[in-house]
């Protein structure tokens, strides 16, 4: 019988009870016999300047109120920024270091009280005086002209193949469009939240973050303490997106506020907070340039990204990385320019690359198929490519073209209408709409360690993170399988600095890295206990690949030995072994992406332009699928994503102060259940050995990269209207419909 | 939060002569309580009437129904009578907000919801409907959602209830009672100012003054819709909306009465539009006219300039769908 809880099976979230219930304890809920203090975070009002004169008197008078911290008394710190030959997750991020504003919304002070209403009355009676820089750069556009050192995912900026622009002057049919997109929020559920507390002389800070180790490193270098000082707990996180990838700026105060004061401070973001407070996506302009035969065969891909990066903080998002990977063509150009603003923190957010890329690179193509007279389907299927198009390497595995005639067959693509804008019903346009998706596949260097007892359980540790995608019960599932053991008998202990290092979570690297890690652990313990009952002569010199491991039993010839039974005739409490996984050959020679098509339908209120999506479906290849469930779970979500950045998301810049305006959840727009259309998912389940050991592939960030542009391209077959300006509001519809 | 005063009050007597000036009601707080954490809203006290007896429905004798003011949204959106006979202001309460916001918002508290212009939300923006001669952060910012009708060199902002479009176009009144005691009715279209030059001022309200109730008459004969455009299919504030009550006799319009939402600092009757259509033939290029009458004055900011033909082709819409219905509402 197979077991319920084998990689494969739809087994429930391991955290599910736990979470619905309330009891799993996320970074503001950590409970202290002698409840933390509050702390309150005040919010510089200019973009860029100095302090020129901050009156605390009144804050502190204020009741309740233990501390105000503010550049003044803060304790020391490593500048910001600094060392600047080390990457952006482990730099010192200083808070109420000096006078200066890096942005709207820097912090520049933190009311510590009892109560977060005195703490936060308090901190409205606090009085700044400004210098404000003139200079300062609220906006990032076409102008953007400083070359990055390189791209998020480590990525070239440039990448020049062929000879673009003779391919392209060449060409029977051209394309040269501008797309843009505006800054957008990555909007966890849970906003960014830390208590700082101590044990002994050891600063142990809960809080939401994904990646563990890093911020270890982080908080100790900007606090200049030793790293050994510092503990990291992250159980739970309500959700990141990349927002939470580092340490955020309320987890630095709320340190501060613990060294100043030797008692523990817990910060948690305001919602109003966390849109300047916590990193979100810069606004993109990209150039898209396409030649084709007049047959429809892509000769010339050229794009352009240019966006904007904030002053002192290095980070480039590799817009241009679909244009380089999805086509079969002759000749590319691809090049990223960043311009340096006085604009809260850029960084990554869903997907980043792909995500923005997709939407206007797939929004491209589609204007390319019609150009060509082409179906927008049968165009993509015309231009797949055998190898990488932009490295020249070949796939490690490739069936984009499979995903795509899956789902047109289960959309029922071919009862579209070729012309736009001619199907309606009522007063409603109706249109189809396609787009490819593909999504870098990574793996990442990761340990943990296993520890099999002799009641027969099984504990395994890792300062891996779940962010709500069901991390630990992939990881129950990874041992559960290699061990034959039911999921009851296994616990997974993360999101601890003080256990082996992990990949964290991000660049849906997670499942694969911090997974192939624990089958590694899992593999060395089946050696072990085979070693160990060898030695105790419970069996003899049959070959260990006969070896079976079921229903926590060791099964060898005609031999079955419980795992206690071995533990207990050892005299050993416990067998422990480590795992981990490096990336190899594979990652450094193959093409390694997740694909999938996306399909969708909308329709359009001739009157209104709104834009209501009737239907959703996308068929993906990811690799082995480790839990249906969880995976599904989380392209429902990407692709809900991708409604969101085709139709609704935007923060919304007021260049004059270099602020965004909607910092609600009212007025920043995130689709509700009833913009959610009934969404079809299908997997084409294909384990790739050269992935990872356990053949699966990045599924996080997958299907948010196409599924805004398989809208926006219905919006455009429904209307006959283009929009190149993210999102597709209704009024840049409605001024092109008739009356 | 500005330290407070609080105090809860049984019976509408003991509204204190005291209390005018700083003393602000609480009903059911979900716009209130969100302001004074902000401190945007600054009461030194605050008067919770929330356990008056002042929660009931009651028919009136010339067929209409009398709202007492804390009769919660989602109360007066499902009640059986509203739903048949003011159809109207059922849809309109059930666009707003969301089921847990409508359970707790009151009839009297949703009139009086202030606006949710960007600016007079961030303190650190200048706003003279939040301090009076600060300037408006909005006619050069972000007015996406601001008004095209109506609005002054001080102010833009839109007041976002949707129930208020409903009982202007039903023409319903409120029972107001002065903090002496003294009773007056007030049609629910004049209660709401233009921001003028004192857009601090969103009410004609006495200092102390409560709606103690709102009563809707016996409507108009006709078919009516509440239409919302909105950027997504809930909890969004209307950019436009329109609450349209037409009856068509024998090809003619006999009656019509329209307000629009999302357009202007109060709830905008269109009597421009309606003037235009009575006695009319129902036709797209009647509605058209009427649209354009009403619209003749409007202005947009930038971002809000989609609105006018917005408006003038959401009523066109509405107007036709109201038309070509062949249900009428009973009387």
């Amino acid at each position: 019988m197979t077991n319920p809880a084998a990689i494969g099976q739809p087994l429930d979230r391991v955290d599910g009870p736990l979470k619905v219930t309330g009891r799993a304890t996320y970074a503001a809920e950590h409970a202290f016999d002698q409840p933390p203090l509050i702390g309150w975070m005040v919010e510089a009002t200019i973009p860029a300047g100095r302090i020129k004169r901050l009156d605390t008197g009144a804050a502190e008078a204020s009741p309740g109120v233990a501390a105000v911290l503010t550049h003044h008394n803060a304790p020391a710190q490593t500048p910001f920024g600094e060392p600047d030959d080390k990457g952006r997750f482990t730099q010192s991020r200083a808070m109420l270091f000096d006078e200066h504003i890096r942005y709207h919304g820097f912090p520049v002070a933190l009311v510590i009280a009892d109560t977060l209403a005195n703490a936060r009355h308090a901190g409205a009676l606090i009085e700044i005086s400004y210098e404000p820089d003139e200079e300062a750069v609220t906006t990032a556009g076409e102008e953007a002209d400083e070359v990055p050192g390189e791209l998020d995912g480590g990525m070239e900026p440039d990448l020049f193949k062929g000879d673009f622009e003779h391919a392209y002057d060449d060409a029977e049919v051209t394309l040269d469009v501008t797309y843009t997109t505006p800054n957008q929020a990555a909007a966890a559920m849970e906003p960014h939240a830390t208590i700082a507390d101590f044990d002994g002389d050891q600063l142990v800070v809960y809080m939401s973050v994904q990646l563990i180790g890093p911020s270890v490193k982080a908080l100790a270098n900007t606090l200049k303490i030793d790293p050994d000082k510092v503990r990291v707990l992250s159980p739970y996180i309500g959700g990141g997106f990349g927002s939470k990838l580092g340490v955020h700026n309320e987890a630095i105060l709320a340190c501060l506020g613990a060294l100043h004061l030797g008692r523990p401070v817990k910060v948690v973001q305001h919602r109003r907070h966390v849109f300047h407070n916590a990193p979100h996506r810069g606004n993109s302009v990209q150039r898209i340039q396409l030649g084709a035969s007049r047959d429809g065969k892509l000769q010339a891909i050229g794009h352009e990204s240019f966006m904007p990066m904030a002053r002192g903080y290095e980070f480039a998002e590799p817009t241009g990385a679909s244009a380089r990977t999805t086509y079969r063509t002759d000749a590319i150009k691809s090049t990223h320019r960043v311009k340096s603003t006085d604009m809260p923190l850029a960084d990554s957010c869903r997907a980043p690359g792909h995500a923005i890329g997709s939407l206007a690179f797939e929004s491209a193509i589609d204007e390319m198929a019609y150009q060509c007279g082409q179906d927008p389907l049968a165009f993509r299927l015309g231009n797949m490519p055998d190898r990488d198009p932009g490295t020249g390497q070949p796939f490690a595995s490739h069936d984009l073209a499979e995903c795509l005639r899956e789902g047109a067959e289960k959309f029922g693509w071919p009862s579209r209408e070729p012309q736009p804008g001619s199907r309606s019903q009522g007063r409603q346009l109706i249109g189809y709409g396609v787009a490819s998706t593909i999504r870098l596949n990574i793996l990442v260097p990761s340990k943990t360690r296993i520890r099999l007892s002799a009641d027969g359980t099984l504990t395994a540790w890792a300062d891996m993170t779940d962010i709500g995608t069901g991390t630990y019960t992939i990881l129950t599932q990874i041992a559960a399988e290699t061990m034959g053991l039911s999921a009851d008998r296994i616990k997974i202990e993360l999101g601890d600095s003080r256990y082996p290092s992990s990949s964290g979570s991000g660049g849906s690297f997670g499942a694969a890295s911090s997974g192939s890690a624990l089958l590694n652990a899992c593999e060395n313990m089946r050696t072990r206990l085979l070693e160990s009952a060898r030695e105790q002569g419970l069996i003899g010199d049959e070959p260990a690949d006969d070896a079976r491991f079921e229903n926590g039993q060791l099964i060898l010839g005609d031999k079955t030995l419980s795992f206690t039974e071995v533990l207990n005739k050892s005299g050993a409490a416990y067998l422990e072994t480590d795992g981990e996984v490096e990336p190899g050959d594979d990652h450094d020679n193959y093409s390694q992406h997740s694909y999938g098509a996306q399909f969708a339908e909308v329709h359009v209120d001739r009157d209104t332009g709104e834009v209501r999506v009737q239907r959703l479906l996308g068929v993906f290849s990811a690799g082995r699928i480790l839990n249906p469930k969880t995976a599904r779970s989380q392209l429902l979500g990407g692709m809900v994503w991708g409604l969101s950045y085709a139709l609704l998301e935007e923060l919304m810049l007021d260049e004059r102060y270099g602020a965004f305006m909607n910092r609600d959840l009212a007025e920043y727009h995130l689709p509700v259940n009833r913009d959610m259309p009934t969404i079809d998912i299908h997997f084409r389940e294909h384990p790739d050995p050269r992935s990872n050991p356990l053949g699966s592939k990045g599924i996080g960030e997958l299907s948010i990269c196409g599924a805004g542009a398989a809208v926006a391209n219905a919006v455009y077959h429904a209307t006959g209207v283009r929009v190149r300006d993210f999102p597709i509001t209704l009024d840049k519809i409605l001024r092109h419909l008739p009356e | 939060m500005k330290p407070f005063e609080y105090r809860r009050i049984h019976t509408v007597e003991e509204i204190g002569h005291d209390d005018p000036g700083q003393a602000r009601f609480l009903a059911g707080g979900t716009n209130l309580i969100d302001l004074m954490k902000h401190e945007i809203e600054v009461p030194d006290r605050l008067l919770d009437i929330s356990r008056l007896k002042l929660a009931t429905l009651k028919d009136c004798e010339n067929g209409g129904l009398r709202v007492d003011t804390l009769v919660t949204n989602t109360a007066l959106a499902s009640d059986p009578r509203v739903r048949k006979t003011w159809p109207l202001l059922s849809a309109a309460l059930l666009s707003g907000a969301t089921a847990q916001l409508r359970n707790r918002a009151t009839t009297g508290g949703n009139l009086l919801q202030r606006t949710r212009c960007y600016y007079f939300y961030d303190t650190a923006r200048p706003c003279n409907k939040r301090n009076p001669g600060e300037g408006c952060s909005a006619r050069e910012g972000q007015n996406r959602i601001h008004a095209i009708l109506g609005a002054s060199d001080q102010c833009i902002a839109t007041h976002p209830s949707d129930m208020a479009v409903a009982l202007v176009a039903l023409e319903a009144t409120l029972t107001l009672r002065a903090a002496d005691g003294r009773e007056r009715e007030l049609p629910v279209e004049e209660l709401h100012r233009l921001p003028g030059d004192h857009p601090e001022q969103d009410t004609v309200l006495e200092p102390g003054e409560l709606i103690v109730a709102v009563t809707l008459p016996a409507p108009q004969p006709g078919r009516q819709i509440y239409r919302k455009v909105r950027d997504r299919s809930s909890y969004a504030f209307a950019l436009i909306s329109v609450g349209v009550i037409l009856q068509v006799v024998e090809g003619r319009v006999e009656s019509v009465r329209i307000a629009f939402g999302g357009v202007a600092h109060k709830p905008w009757r269109a009597r421009k539009a309606e003037a235009a259509l009575l006695n009319k033939a129902p036709t797209e290029a009647n509605f058209r006219l009427a649209a354009e009458a009403e619209l003749v004055d409007a202005r947009g900011y930038g971002h809000n300039d989609f609105k006018i033909p917005l408006a003038r082709r959401t009523l066109i819409a509405t107007l036709r769908d109201a038309a070509h219905s062949e249900e009428e509402v009973p009387t």
